[in-house]
């Protein structure tokens, strides 16, 4: 595809893109919105670090470090990290099920431009100088304080990005409920696909109450209702729950894909089986269950009493279960392994000291009457940034090296990958390790600066010198993008040799369709049994060479999501503008026209024929992809 | 899947909500969409049971002075037997017999858009009492959970007549026969979701 | 690489015990050093926890250790095929009931203590004479200092908690406008204020503040509030019993004799400041601005000031610079200097104490 490409027009390319309802091409315009949105974050947190890097400094003013921490904490989280996990989903999770495509591929297109055009709407409050400022939690009494319309594009700019994120979410459970290839039974699946699927169904489940809580946020502030204002008999803990309802879940939507892919790397970079795998499936299910539990140990402090706060400190404290198990299981497949430390093993093998230094701190903070003390204080800063750095970001970066050959057919630079890796390491331990004591010392989080003669100084610099390291650290990382790039050495269909599951046995980067036929699945690490019988295509056909059913292209999702961009705006602004009102009713009336188009056209996609597929097979037998 | 293949009630499949993959892909996709929904429903339903009553000082309304359960139980009754219509509807989707589908399916929209009047109309008569929705946390919650599933029916109510009209001229076959599927389950979880309703906000709140 | 690797490891584990065994902070506002019962409950569960994961840590990183220095395949050449092995039912069953084990031997504790610090009953208990047995103070949070009153006593004070020590302390807490979170480190943590309801909690102080480094406990806002969040200090001091109620009676008594150190400045006080402020430490709290009965003795102007005559003045000309978002508006304009240097004379003279 990528020559075909090269020949057209940028003006084609560019309509290619925006109308693309390929999930391999979603992945990268996930990977590539994602990865924008994560160095606007960093940048975010470099200022924060460098405004505590001494006592009493006016770096920035107290209202735009506000700023920063809750654009920092809502782009990483929403606009980061999850889209960046999407783009590997898409991308990997139907190649490694054998199928062509996911369920809904406009859906998906959709669900794409609705997290893109979220993310604007959410970052045009920096252009606008009105920026969100209660936090990424933004509880009811100062969100509904705020002045200006910072928090506004917070409501309307998550309930786009997050009704994207939903529709993926259903898209990703019906792709492998309904297209795993013959022989692909749900216990032959990898980790990657399964964490995959119990994140979706966790998305399914958590996500309406936070679109249904932004709604609140939204009448509130602005369409005069009064859910959270108590002087007219509203609740502002109804925000608390109904948040971390959506909120705990959240954390596991982020880390059992990152689970995920460090389970592949492992056993790629070990040649050995995932040791344990039913048990890690199980842990993975029951961790995903377990996290719908546990949202009030987010709020042992807000007076619940003590029988709540009992409660959820014991459920808590449950799901390190399966956490452990799951991390047993990973030394266990690296013991009597063949282990070979390319960048992505590096970055698994970080992380499990990092994460499970995380997790124990979990543990401690489940304990109610220790979080008492650790509750937002800098403790509990320093315990989520290891899950979620040393988890999370850690798998991104892993996963960035591991599946870059198979997206681009090129590899990234392992020196220059090994680089980073180590300033990355370094400097995350050294940023947030410290700030546990910090915490121990009395320093709440979520401060502007500090008063001299506090003891916290000295933690407070190395904290930002780590930072800086880390910063090091992601521009090596563009650096070596940029120069593979460049150069371009194109790599076979399995770059890293010792592939197990079915993407490493099609070329890198597949062809539009991905399976010339679909392949037949005889047991866990399909590729591997194939090759280690003999077969060193690594896949075993289900079918004849036959045409292939692919979807068309579609602009309608971009029109769509456009649509509620524009309403967005109205409804900010219908109160103290004239045009706010008709502005609001213009887009959600064009968002339904563009809808009820998509629904009254007979769309029933194109067919590749068997001589096409069987022309690109010979092509690949020539060029050696086979 | 080719639109033109012309079925016969005996060539029609006994499943044609789920004959293709596409179909299949809706079918299971529609059923967790409404386990979503459900969620959305079940937030919606703990907010209004915490804010139920609640008001500024000197707040007068109430549950029991407000609602009036005679309407309610007419509305209750119109949108079940729109159920029971779409289950007819269904009935002859599935015996290929396009002309009563439409029909059964016409008469669901009629029952269900006396259903969304009689709702307006109760809303407008509360706001002429002074219960708004920025009057109280009670009203904000009340109006947001009863004005979603009205928005529900809309919405369905737009979805249906779209359906009509569209395939009017075409007919049945495999392309649309989901479609109508997932509008009937649709309509389905509204109904559900209004017995709830009228169960813990109508029933309770007058006799709780 | 992995050698210098192995170096920095070795490096930040020295590092980190460095920082463990120096590191327990200052004793004004650190959790390691607690001061008071609830602190030291916390602490114990602090040790216990710290100690179990501890353990977890040492016998992951043993056998991700061994695992990375065994079976490397530079060690065992590039064609090594190692063995499938599908798992094993014997050690998954080892590492599901020891942990379950862990976490029941920190479950049961932190059950204990959950109910035990969330026991408020006493509160209510009163002698034979119908007086209230414990001390209670109202705590009312508002953007951004803190209100203490003990309406058993009918006086109020502002920023500075004054407590007696060795007894249980109860506190009614609230918030005035945002939600805050009231949390004294060294004495024991933390319970927020919330707008719509009353939050009650207890804190015992069992060692005098005097001989701290500023003479007092630090207290800290913990809960995200507005742009001057990191500015809501306010400080406790924690006296004996019997200095408790002489300072109480002196509070009691700023009613009828108020002190005045400077008659000019109290004069600039009635003309701009009483609209908000009292002197008066008699009374009920719910006041615009934090009561400056005992404003002399205090330790910090607006919680976080150097407590003289120059920072003093600076606030007042323009808090809104200080401490952005409170509620206090700008003198700066207002006052000529004299009047400044009168009203400064007059508000540090404003104690109680001495």
């Amino acid at each position: 595809m990528s020559s075909v490409a090269q020949k057209r027009s940028f003006g084609a390319a560019f309509w290619d893109w925006m109308t693309t309802v390929d999930h391999k091409k979603i992945g990268i315009l996930y990977l590539i919105g994602g990865g924008f949105f994560f160095v606007l974050g960093g940048i975010e947190a470099m200022i924060i670090r460098l405004q505590l890097l001494k006592p009493n400094n006016d770096l920035v003013s107290a209202g735009l470090f506000n700023d920063l921490i809750t654009m920092h904490g809502t782009t990483m989280i929403f606009l980061a990290a999850m889209p960046i996990l999407f783009g590997f989903m898409n991308y990997i999770m139907p190649l490694q099920i054998g199928a062509r495509d996911v369920a809904f591929p406009f859906i998906n297109s959709l669900g794409f431009w609705m997290f893109f055009f979220g993310g604007l709407f959410l970052n045009i409050s920096w252009l606008v100088g009105q920026v969100p400022d209660a936090g990424w939690t933004s509880y009811a009494s100062l969100s509904l304080a705020s002045t200006g319309h910072g928090i506004d594009f917070y409501a309307i700019g998550l309930q786009i990005a997050g009704g994207g994120t939903l529709m993926a979410g259903i898209n990703f459970l019906v792709t492998i409920i309904n297209m795993r290839a013959p022989g692909m039974t749900y216990m032959r699946m990898p980790l990657f696909t399964w964490t995959t699927f119990v994140a979706s169904a966790m998305i399914l489940f958590a996500f309406p109450p936070l679109t249904v809580g932004l709604f609140f946020l939204t009448f509130d502030r602005m369409f005069n209702g009064n859910f959270f204002d108590h002087t007219m008999g509203g609740n502002t803990i109804i925000w608390e729950h109904i948040f971390w309802i959506f909120g705990h879940p959240e954390v596991y939507i982020l880390i059992l894909p990152a689970f995920g892919i460090f389970s592949e790397i492992f056993t790629i970079f070990s040649r050995k089986r995932l040791f344990g795998y039913p048990a890690m499936v199980f842990a993975t299910v029951l961790i995903g269950f377990l996290g719908f539990m546990v949202w009030a140990h987010h709020m042992f402090t807000v007076g619940l009493g003590p029988t709540a706060n009992a409660i959820f400190a014991v459920a808590t404290m449950a799901i390190a279960v399966p956490t452990g198990v799951k991390i047993f299981n990973w030394l266990l497949t690296i013991w009597g392994g063949s282990i070979t430390v390319t960048t992505p093993m590096l970055y698994a093998l970080g992380f499990i000291p990092s994460f499970v230094m995380g997790g124990v701190t979990g543990v401690m903070q489940g304990a109610a009457p220790l979080d008492y003390q650790l509750h937002d204080s800098y403790f509990i800063v320093a315990h989520f940034h290891y899950v979620i750095v040393g988890g999370v970001v850690l798998a991104i970066l892993g996963g960035l090296h591991l599946y870059w050959p198979k997206m681009f057919g090129t590899m990234l630079n392992e020196t220059l990958g090994k680089i980073t890796f180590i300033f990355f390491f370094v400097g995350f331990h050294c940023t947030f390790l410290i700030q546990h004591w910090l915490g121990f010392w009395g320093m709440p989080r979520r401060v502007w600066t500090y008063m001299d003669g506090q003891g916290w100084n000295t933690a407070n610099m190395i904290s930002s010198i780590g930072a800086l390291l880390m910063a090091i650290g992601v521009i090596v990382l563009v650096i070596n993008i940029i120069m593979t790039v460049a150069k371009n050495q194109r790599v076979g269909n399995d770059p890293w040799h010792d592939g197990r599951t079915l993407e490493w046995a099609i070329p890198s980067p597949p062809p539009f369709y991905n399976f010339t036929t679909t392949p037949l699945v005889r047991g866990l690490d399909s590729v591997w049994i194939e090759k280690s019988e003999g077969n060193m295509t690594g896949l075993t056909p289900a079918e004849p060479v036959s045409d292939i059913h692919m979807p068309n292209g579609s602009i309608i999702p971009f029109l769509m999501t456009f649509g509620m961009f524009v309403a967005g705006f109205g409804a900010m602004y219908h109160q103290e503008t004239s045009w706010g009102l008709p502005v609001l009713i213009f887009g959600l009336a064009w968002t339904f026209v563009a809808m009820s188009a998509r629904s009254l056209q007979d769309d029933l996609g194109f067919h590749v024929t068997k001589e096409e597929i069987q022309r690109d097979i010979d092509n690949a037998r020539k060029g050696g992809q086979f | 899947m080719d639109l033109n293949k012309k079925f016969t009630p005996e060539t029609w499949p006994e499943h044609p909500e789920r004959a293709t993959l596409e179909a299949k892909n809706k079918f299971v996709g529609f059923w967790l969409f409404l386990g979503g929904e459900t969620i959305l429903f079940a937030t919606l339903f703990a907010t209004y049971m915490a804010l139920k009553n609640k008001g500024p000082s000197g707040f007068e309304f109430s549950t029991q002075e407000l609602y009036e359960l005679p309407l309610v139980f007419v509305m209750t009754l119109l949108l079940l037997t729109s159920s029971l219509t779409s289950v007819y509807a269904m009935y002859h989707m599935k015996n290929f017999n396009f002309k009563k589908m439409q029909l059964w399916l016409g008469i669901t929209a009629l029952l269900g858009l006396g259903f969304l009047s009689l709702e307006l109309y109760e809303f407008s008569h509360y706001v002429k009492e002074g219960f708004t929705f920025s009057n109280s946390a009670f009203s904000s919650s009340f109006f947001t959970l009863v004005g979603t599933h009205g928005f529900h029916v809309a919405i369905g109510l737009v979805w249906v007549t779209l359906l009509l009209f569209r395939n009017a001229k075409r007919g049945l076959n495999l392309y649309n026969a989901t479609k109508y599927y997932t509008f009937s389950l649709y309509w389905h979880f509204i109904d559900v979701v209004w017995v709830f309703i009228f169960t813990v906000v109508y029933l309770m709140g007058v006799i709780g | 690489m992995m050698k210098g690797l192995k170096k920095w490891r070795l490096f930040s584990l020295l590092a980190v015990l460095t920082v463990f065994l120096a590191g327990c902070g200052q004793q004004e506002l650190s959790t390691l050093l607690p001061a008071g019962q609830v602190g030291k409950d916390q602490f114990k569960l602090l040790m216990l926890s710290s100690g179990i994961m501890l353990f977890v840590i040492i016998v992951v990183v043993a056998i991700y250790v061994v695992a990375l220095l065994r079976f490397r395949r530079s060690k065992l050449g590039d064609d090594f095929i190692p063995e499938q092995t599908e798992g094993s039912q014997k050690l998954e069953l080892i590492w599901t009931i020891i942990p379950i084990i862990l976490i029941i031997i920190l479950a049961v504790p932190t059950v204990y203590y959950t109910y035990k610090l969330g026991d408020v009953k006493a509160m209510e208990e009163v002698d034979d004479d119908g007086n209230a047995k414990h001390l209670v103070v109202d705590v009312t949070a508002k953007l951004y200092w803190w209100e203490f009153e003990y309406p058993d006593l009918g006086i109020v004070t502002a920023q500075e908690l004054v407590v007696p020590t060795k007894e249980k302390v109860f506190f009614n807490l609230k918030a005035a406008d945002v939600k805050h979170s009231f949390w004294i480190p060294a004495i024991g943590g933390k319970l927020d204020t919330n707008v719509e309801n009353l939050n009650k909690f207890y804190l015992t102080f069992d060692q005098e503040s005097k001989g701290l480094k500023d003479g007092v406990f630090y207290g800290k806002c913990a809960e995200l509030c507005g742009p001057s969040h990191s500015l809501m200090d306010f400080k406790v001091k924690t006296l004996p019993r019997d200095e408790f109620n002489t300072w109480v009676k002196n509070m009691q008594a700023t009613k009828d004799k108020p002190v005045v150190a400077n008659a000019a400045g109290e004069e600039v006080f009635k003309t701009s400041c009483i609209g908000c402020h009292a002197t008066s430490g008699a009374g009920e709290g719910g006041s615009q601005g934090p009561n400056l009965a005992a404003f002399g003795d205090r330790n910090r102007v607006a919680g976080f000031l150097k407590h003289d005559e120059k920072e003093l003045k600076e606030w007042i000309k323009n808090p809104q610079k200080l401490k952005p978002g409170n509620t206090m508006p700008s003198f700066e304009n207002q006052l000529s200097d004299q009047e400044l240097d009168d009203l400064a004379d007059y508000l540090l003279g404003l104690s109680v104490e001495q």
